[in-house]
């Protein structure tokens, strides 16, 4: 993010690198790749907050408002795609580029040409996914999951959305890459697998989940392509295939997907929470194997997405025992969070307490999944609000609440400046508040017979579904406080010290705030 | 340094190599999906089954539903003449569809079979089927066509009540030369 | 404007008695066996999960509380415990096959299918449902019965708003109905909540589900899987009646059927206004949804009707769009074909659209001229 000090460092370490824009374009440096990819998350998480808001603004009360039904199916579709491909994931990113070449004493990336290309693909691709709705038909109206054969059925906006994700499915894959190869061969002397920051552990593995699953995602989108243009009959039951192939293959890579983007978030919690407990983390290598168990697990379990589609009795039980094994790692993790900070000395800035709400709140999430894990009750509440309760619980509460915790927490190492921390409690609470109006009534709304993705409702759903869309407005606006606090942070500020957190520990802390353009040019030794 | 990057290169080459595995991986699904539905019986294939065992199970009754679908796009009437009959399992049966062409063109159909539960396909033998082959019907034509079974004796004792429907699809090809 | 709102919230409150209690905050009132053990399993698992929940939360806030700086509370360094973090590993687990086991028992239950009194066919269409009751030989169309203009707000909405069909499933109380499902055109979801059914509809196989209502009564619910433009508005609906009450209807609707096979026989002479009689109940049927029942539609996507070049214009130009629908550059439009219609429905809903409204051709299309275009 911040152009201001990084500038002027570009100055001083690389005479030759062109000025403007053409040094964005061109730059090779991780700090700067990881930039562009937080400010790029970041307006995707705008434009998918506006389409939001369309939605709320549709479902604050009964009746056809705003949108034609074919326009609120474009909406929801259109927001799920961009916030999970274009904002969780791509945030995640920035902050591998940021910080894992600082935690592990590396000098830069492995492959910084590699680097730039990944990040330069994303920009092309959210414009397909915004400028298909503007092509005959509009944008893709499948939901976000593309169930054929209603994504066959589809317009031109459809080709859109494909060939969108083929190219962040490259570039997911490419930045994957970087990261492994970072991980794996560029740690300082000394830096033992098991000596690694846990926010790295989280990426090594979240990178391997990535390698795995986005060329699966690739293929099933090609093969709806074929399907639409090239005669193939992959899902078409008429030449002999089956539509609920095509959910079995979405779901192989949509569940290991889920984990990509609640992976590293608790990556950023393990690393907030000890800083400001001033302890360190309690079970490390019980943190670690939990991670691996939860990676592992997520390739058995997709077919819980689709307990409806009528599977044997065997296939339902063994997917429900498989999803709630998951319970356990996931536990594991919770409670060595609050080992940590049992006995503490707490201190309770911002960092501290989005990771606070994170916990609080992801938990709920953690437990709804758990319901929805039993396939009876999955049966009654899959495709309702119930389910879009539980997914905003963990991905909204779960990973957006870590991004905010980790940029609150390493804004002062990227900007040299100390964030308004007024600014940053107000921006905690308001969201945590209205985070909670907007999608605690949904649970309610779910369990009573409301299902997702429909423009108009029976009118027992009225009242809930009012206090959601004043939730939802309230959220939105509430990231713009967001805005307010990083834009004063990297205009000025208190200086940040090399240390602003007392109890951080990692190698990126012995760096001065901010870093230079080129770190650890001399690798560090660790003991 | 060289060796550092050599390593680099190393290790890329190795990650190439999984995803490009894992985008195949995703295609031979299909064919995994496909054997496993074969084996565990939700999607029958639609050749002629072989009967080994043909003893009959005078003391038991199964009921066997006959139901019919047409995609919208066929221009046909296809329905059952029985709406049901009781059998026992391992007895050779013949029932008979009939399907008739209301349109003024000649139609190739394909018909694919499924059974409610799912779990009897594995054990609903057919011996004969008019969806072993494309039914092509001349303007107007009326067809009757049988489908002779076995119910295998082998099938859960649980169920009594099997469902036998069939979805007749347009072949492609005949659509276009329609015009749509 | 606030006007209009007020009178909604007035009359979204006046309903409000009717509706509320327990329903709005939990699932809907169980009305089938299964329903029951549902209801039930989300009870059981909701306290569990609420008991973890105080229990671990009251350690987090305890700590919050006591373990601060500003409380003056010093850090100790400890940073594992193996006895207590198997135990952590443990316990969870056997609680989760506590869990498992009464949802084994449902599962079970759920997918017995077997022996069932009657079996019903549902079919899931863009957008509405078609049932076939397979041994009684009944077959018939169920779409939303809510009319257009409370959806667009210009008329106060019923207590049944989108809750609503034309045609209800009649089943006989205490009698195991199996439900077959399955799809013409994408995948949509059978769902009835109160009687704990929810079976997705696929296109080319059928899947099979079931339930037993417990009492008399009628129960609602929806398409559960996104299914395209109106997915909102293909409701279902299920009356549960005693059973010499169903006798009495499965007799009407046998003989009401054969009624319109003998009216429809071929060869029956068709005057003008007995084909818009009947071409009127099949626009209901197929084409309000689009066309509205202004015949104005909602241009530019649904064009109107009502003084249409194509309804006014050479009949047999008409005949082929119902029966094939538009094509626009290589792509399907809205307008589908129709050819799964017969010919006297066909005929039938031209010459109603060819004398309502602002048209008024006078035209009456016979089944042998849709019969002659046929492809």
């Amino acid at each position: 993010m911040y152009a201001a000090h990084a500038h002027d460092q570009a100055h001083g370490d690389h005479a030759h690198s062109p000025g403007g824009i053409m040094r964005w374009i061109t730059t090779t440096n991780h700090k700067d790749i990881g930039t562009l990819y937080l400010w790029f998350s970041f307006t995707m998480l705008m434009v998918g907050g506006v389409l939001a808001i369309g939605i709320r603004a549709e479902l604050f009360q009964p009746g056809l408002q705003f949108w034609r039904p074919e326009f609120f199916n474009e909406l929801t579709t259109m927001h799920g795609l961009i916030m999970v491909f274009g904002a969780i994931m791509p945030a995640f990113v920035g902050f591998a580029n940021w910080q894992i070449p600082m935690m592990i004493g590396a000098p830069d990336m492995a492959f910084a040409r590699m680097n730039n290309w990944s990040f330069w693909l994303l920009p092309p691709a959210a414009c397909l996914l915004v400028g298909s709705f503007f092509v005959p038909g509009g944008a893709t109206a499948a939901g976000w999951t593309l169930y054929a054969p209603l994504s066959t059925q589809m317009g031109p906006g459809m080709d859109l959305a494909i060939f969108a994700l083929h190219i962040m499915g490259a570039s997911s894959i490419m930045g994957a890459i970087n990261i492994i190869t970072t991980i794996l061969n560029m740690r300082a002397p000394g830096m033992d697998l098991m000596k690694m920051p846990l926010f790295v552990w989280t990426w090594l593995i979240t990178a391997y989940l990535l390698i795995a699953v986005m060329p699966v995602l690739a293929g099933a989108v090609t093969m709806v392509l074929t399907d639409r243009h090239f005669g193939t009959n992959f899902f078409n039951a008429a030449g002999g295939g089956d539509p609920v192939l095509f959910q079995h293959i979405f779901w192989f890579f949509g569940h290991p997907e889920v984990y990509i983007m609640i992976l590293p978030a608790f990556g950023i919690i393990s690393q907030v929470i000890p800083a400001f407990a001033r302890k360190p983390l309690f079970g490390y290598a019980s943190m670690v194997y939990a991670l691996a168990s939860i990676a592992i697990l997520s390739f058995i379990v997709w077919a819980h997405h689709m307990f409806t589609v009528g599977m044997p009795a065997a296939g339902q039980l063994f997917f429900m025992f498989a999803t709630m094994l998951i319970a356990v790692p996931t536990g594991v993790k919770v409670f060595n969070w609050i080992a940590t900070m049992w006995k503490g000395s707490m201190t309770f800035e911002a960092p501290m307490l989005f990771a606070c709400g994170f916990i609080f709140v992801f938990s709920m999430g953690g437990f709804t999944g758990l319901m929805l894990a039993i396939p009876p009750v999955d049966i009654q509440v899959q495709d309702t609000y119930y389910v879009v309760a539980h997914f905003h619980y963990v991905l909204v509460a779960g990973s957006l609440f870590a991004i905010f915790a980790g940029a609150y927490f390493w804004i002062p190492k990227w900007t040299g400046h100390m964030y308004d921390e007024t600014l940053g409690k107000w921006h905690f609470w308001l969201s945590l508040i209205f985070f909670n109006i907007t999608f605690f009534p949904m649970h309610f709304l779910g369990l009573a017979g409301m299902p997702r993705r429909i423009p108009d409702y029976a009118l027992q759903f009225a009242d809930f579904n009012m206090v959601a869309s004043f939730g939802g407005f309230g959220f939105g606006l509430t990231q713009l406080i967001f805005l307010a606090a990083v834009i004063k942070c990297i205009r000025g500020g208190e200086k940040a010290p090399d240390k602003p957190w007392e109890g951080a520990d990692t190698l990126e802390w012995t760096l001065p705030s901010p870093p230079p353009y080129h770190s650890f040019e001399t690798p560090p030794v660790v003991k | 340094m060289v060796n550092q990057a050599q390593l680099n290169l190393l290790t890329l080459r190795k990650l190439l190599i999984v995803a490009a595995a894992m985008f195949g991986f995703g295609y031979a699904l299909v064919p995994f999906y496909q054997k496993i539905c074969e084996v565990t019986g939700v999607n029958n294939v639609i050749k002629a089954d072989e009967v080994a065992n043909t003893q009959i199970d005078v003391a038991r009754f199964v009921t066997i539903e006959f139901d019919s679908n047409l995609r919208s796009h066929l221009p046909w009437t296809f329905r059952p003449l029985q709406t049901n009959v009781r059998v026992h399992p391992g007895e050779l049966t013949t029932v008979s569809y009939e399907i008739r062409n209301n349109s003024a063109r000649t139609v190739t159909g394909q018909a694919i079979p499924s059974y409610g539960p799912q779990v009897a396909g594995r054990y609903f033998r057919k011996l004969d089927c008019f969806c072993f082959t494309q039914q092509t019907l001349q303007p107007g034509e009326v067809r009757q066509m049988p489908v002779a079974f076995v119910v295998d004796q082998g099938l859960p004792g649980d169920v009594n009540t099997i469902t036998l429907s069939y979805t007749f699809f347009e072949v492609e090809g005949t659509a276009k030369q329609a015009g749509g | 404007m606030m006007g209009r709102w007020t009178k909604r919230l007035v009359a979204a409150a006046a309903c409000a008695p009717a509706l509320a209690s327990a329903d709005r905050y939990n699932l809907q009132t169980p009305q089938s066996i299964i329903a029951h053990q549902i209801y039930d399993l989300h009870t059981l698992i909701f306290v569990i999960c609420c008991v973890i929940f105080v229990v671990v939360f009251g350690v987090m806030f305890y700590a919050i509380i006591m373990h601060r700086k500003a409380a003056g509370h010093k850090a100790q360094q400890f940073h594992e415990n193996t006895t207590i973090e198997i135990a952590w590993t443990i316990v969870p687990f056997l609680i989760l096959i506590g869990m498992a086991y009464p949802a084994t028992k449902t599962i079970i239950a759920m997918k017995d299918t077997s022996n069932p009194d009657l079996t019903i066919k549902a079919t899931g269409y863009q957008w509405k449902w078609g049932y076939d009751y397979l041994q009684e030989g009944i077959s018939f169309y169920s779409s939303l019965a809510t009319p257009r203009d409370q959806l667009d707000g210009n008329a106060p909405k019923g207590v049944n708003y989108l809750l609503e069909v034309d045609n209800p499933v009649v089943v006989p109380v205490g009698k195991k109905v199996r439900i077959i499902t399955t799809a013409n055109d994408v995948i949509h979801a059978w769902w009835v909540p109160a009687l704990g059914v929810k079976q997705d509809a696929i296109p080319g196989f059928v899947r099979d589900s079931w339930f037993k209502a417990d009492k008399a009564g009628t129960y609602r619910g929806q398409c559960a899987e996104l299914c395209g433009k109106d997915h909102g508005y293909m409701p279902i609906v299920v009356e549960a009646v005693e059973p010499a009450k169903y006798e009495a209807w499965v007799k009407d609707r046998q003989e009401k059927m054969a009624k319109v096979a003998v009216a429809d026989a071929p060869g029956k002479i068709w005057t003008l206004d007995e084909l818009k009689a009947r071409g009127e109940k099949v626009y209901a049927q197929h084409c309000v949804a689009c066309h509205q029942p202004t015949g104005l539609g909602t241009p530019p996507v649904f064009p109107a009707l009502s003084g249409s070049k194509v309804v006014t214009g050479l009949k047999e130009v008409q005949i082929d769009t119902v029966l094939g629908g538009v094509v626009k550059d290589g792509k399907q439009t809205a307008m589908m074909p129709f050819k799964q219609l017969s010919d006297v429905e066909i005929a039938a809903v031209i010459t109603y659209t060819r004398n309502s409204w602002s048209n008024k051709t006078g035209d009456a299309i016979l089944p042998d001229e849709v019969k002659a275009l046929r492809k």
